[in-house]
């Protein structure tokens, strides 16, 4: 088990690497580097006023000495200005260069400095992981209880009104993205047009002071979209395990129908369900963004965009991290969490 | 002229469907005739989930067909605006601030306008055709990807299986959205790096064929070579066309922002098919009739294209309706964020998000395309789920 452990971790690091020079290489193409430069100085600047502006801030040096760099294994660059000062990667505007690190990366903890916010991006990513660490935290509170409670409802009688009605109202929600089930949500429970007003349509007043008021709408449209894929496998699961060889003993003993479901079949029809919820991390993630987006809850999705959107590469590669360990980690749960429920499987 | 009523708003949208309705009844009505002969197509009329699916699924492409390639079905252009029509609610006649009004023009807005005083109805029509034109073939070339890669990863294993799969697992570890940020902005465009990955996945659909008739015929080379030479003639020429822009007799080419997108799609679809097509041979491999064929001494192409394959079609064929319905709220997550397509593009997920901008006012706008949307996955969906019931009954 442990050697397993590691070799997936090896595995991990080595896909981490692989991915952040990926994003790494992307976003140091010219065409992005100079928007980038045309952002952070004017719009109007020429050809060589970018090319000055990028050699200035160490943009065009090679790509594997950037990355070796961001990483922290290679020192940080350093440029004499015109009036004779040090300028680096690792010197900080207020400080002397002669005390100034040699290295500053990832590897040090110095997660580079945002181009967008003007802040430093560790400081970021920690602030706006609270706020869609809230969010997800309703969302599974919501969704993985009424996804179970369904899945085994519909499950328990196979081809059952029940089991139809439930199955239609999962794929339903299968079928809607947060995109098109946020707009209906906001447009039936928001909108001045249709008068309900019951929820508010933006999120962003919910990042100092979440109420059930404004609140409950990004954390239902989330919810919903994984909800029917969770309730589909525990249905289809549930369906199995009702037709196993114990369960008819069970009925044939005299075992009530309420007992059979939740002693004898619920544990083993849960397995399957478990696997599927941990895999469902990364699909949130982008249920995350999006509803960030449309919720204007500036939390980690949005942050995504607007670092995207700008091309600021460190916060950008900072993001991408994060979202990397949060699927890796919880493909390794996953992995790990289904050997222990499940019996018949072993690693070894 | 006075406002349309919501009674005669929905009879007026329903008329100008008609082409649509006449293609669906025919449809229909000839399938179900001819269903016992028909295999596993004609068993889905057996299934009434699948039944509504396929109907809502063929809506929407006979919608596409009629109303984006013949202009059946729309009532303006969807680029028109008009000052007068903006944010104006369904069955508003139609009206210009300049100029006169066509004679011949339709006289009012079904579903309103937007907020530019276009059309919202035959948008949504138009709408309709962006997808059907991307979605389905985005899912195909997915699958040729997947299936040529995945097949031999799964069936020879070792080093080539732990390679294919740590690359896939690798991009599936991308979150789409970012992907999408990084490979669909006009940036990318210039650096002619979806120029490369065209090159790259488009080559997959002729290494398929070629394969696939090689390993049948290689014993008859006159028909093989038949075979062969029209895929390698028609493929090579599509693929210059289509990945290089490069055509040598002009006739095919492809918008370089469609390209991107239809990029983006197939590169973000093409890890899931494989990883599924894999886990399918990996399973089927083991089976007698594999074993035997093996001691006849066939290839393993042979094995693999004409032995697993075939056998593993169900399963894929249900896979490959919900990747088509996925690929649908792919195209509108892009519309969503405003990437790729053009900014004026009637495709559901641009129109969504302009629409939403003013949702707390004015509904019309955002909620056509969202129920398109949402139906035409629905559609999908319930499709596969009918297509699985049905296979998995024989």
């Amino acid at each position: 088990m442990a050697m397993f452990i590691l070799r997936r971790l090896g595995v991990m690091i080595l896909t981490a690497l692989c991915l952040t020079f990926v994003v790494f290489f992307l976003t140091n193409l010219y065409p992005n580097l100079e928007k980038l430069a045309k952002t952070q100085g004017n719009f109007r600047m020429t050809d060589e006023e970018v090319a000055s502006y990028l050699g200035r801030n160490g943009y065009l040096e090679p790509l594997p000495v950037k990355y070796g760099q961001w990483m922290g294994v290679l020192p940080g660059w350093t440029t004499t200005t015109a009036d004779g000062t040090l300028r680096g990667r690792c010197i900080a505007p207020d400080t002397p260069p002669e005390s100034a690190p040699r290295f500053c990366g990832i590897l040090q903890g110095d997660w580079g400095y945002s181009t967008v916010f003007k802040k430093d991006v560790g400081e970021i990513i920690g602030e706006k992981l609270a706020l869609t660490g809230r969010l997800m935290f309703w969302v599974m509170l919501l969704m993985v209880p009424s996804a179970l409670i369904l899945g085994v409802m519909a499950g328990m009688r196979e081809g059952s009104r029940t089991d139809r009605t439930l199955s239609t109202f999962a794929i339903t929600t299968t079928a809607t993205p947060e995109y098109v089930s946020g707009v209906l949500f906001i447009a039936v429970f928001a909108s001045t047009a249709v008068g309900l007003k019951w929820f508010k349509g933006t999120a962003t007043s919910a990042m100092e002071n979440p109420t059930f008021e404004n609140f409950f709408l990004p954390v239902l449209t989330i919810a919903l979209y994984g909800m029917g894929y969770i309730a589909r496998m525990t249905r289809a699961s549930m369906a199995e395990v009702m037709t196993a060889q114990y369960i008819r003993t069970a009925r044939l003993k005299g075992v009530s129908f309420p007992n059979i479901v939740l002693k004898h079949a619920l544990r083993n029809a849960l397995i399957a369900p478990f696997t599927v919820i941990m895999l469902q991390f990364p699909w949130l993630l982008n249920g995350v963004v999006i509803v960030e987006t449309l919720f204007n809850y500036k939390g980690f999705g949005w942050t995504l965009v607007q670092a995207a959107s700008n091309n600021d590469i460190e916060l950008l590669l900072a993001v991408s991290v994060v979202s990397v360990i949060v699927v890796l980690v919880t493909q390794l749960i996953s992995d790990i969490g289904y050997v222990y429920l499940n019996p018949r499987i072993s690693v070894s | 002229m006075d406002a349309l009523s919501w009674g005669e708003i929905i009879l007026r949208i329903l008329t100008q469907f008609i082409p649509v309705w006449i293609a669906l009844i025919a449809t229909f009505a000839l399938s179900i005739t001819l269903k016992r002969r028909l295999g596993l197509y004609g068993k889905l009329f057996d299934s009434p989930i699948g039944m509504v699916g396929f109907a809502l699924v063929m809506f929407w492409v006979f919608t596409g067909i009629f109303g984006g390639a013949f202009d059946l079905i729309t009532t303006h252009d969807v680029l028109d605006q008009s000052a007068t029509m903006k944010n104006k609610g369904p069955g508003t006649p139609y009206t210009k601030l300049m100029g006169e009004v066509a004679p011949d023009a339709y006289p009012f807005y079904l579903l309103g306008g937007d907020n530019l005083g276009r059309d919202v109805f035959s948008r949504m029509v138009v709408g309709a055709w962006e997808v059907i034109k991307i979605a389905p073939f985005a899912s195909l070339f997915a699958f040729m990807v997947g299936i040529t890669l995945g097949l031999p990863a799964g069936y020879y294993g070792g080093k080539l299986d732990t390679l294919l799969s740590f690359l896939a697992n690798l991009i599936l570890a991308f979150p789409v959205i970012l992907l999408f940020y990084l490979l669909v902005t006009p940036e990318i465009v210039l650096t002619g790096i979806p120029v490369y990955m065209a090159a790259v996945l488009f080559i997959f659909p002729i290494v398929f064929l070629v394969l696939l008739w090689n390993s049948r015929f290689h014993t008859q080379p006159g028909t093989r070579n038949l075979y062969v030479g029209v895929t390698l003639i028609v493929g090579l020429w599509l693929y210059s066309g289509i990945a290089w822009n490069a055509d040598p007799l002009g006739l095919v080419s492809f918008p370089p922002n469609l390209l991107v997108v239809f990029v983006a799609v197939v590169f973000v679809n093409s890890p899931t098919v494989f990883r599924i097509v894999r886990g399918l041979t990996m399973d089927i491999k083991t089976r007698d009739y594999v074993a035997a064929a093996q001691t006849r001494g066939e290839g393993a192409w042979y094995i693999m294209l004409w032995e697993i394959l075939p056998n593993v079609r169900g399963p894929l064929l249900v896979d490959f309706c919900l990747r088509i319905g996925y690929t649908t709220i792919l195209l509108g997550t892009l519309g969503f964020f405003g990437l790729g397509l053009s900014p004026e593009s009637p495709d559901w997920g641009s129109t969504i998000n302009e629409g939403r901008k003013l949702l707390s006012l004015y509904l019309h706008p955002a909620l056509p395309p969202a129920f398109a949307l949402l139906s035409l996955v629905l559609g999908l969906n319930l499709l596969a789920d009918g297509l699985r019931e049905e296979s998995l009954r024989d």
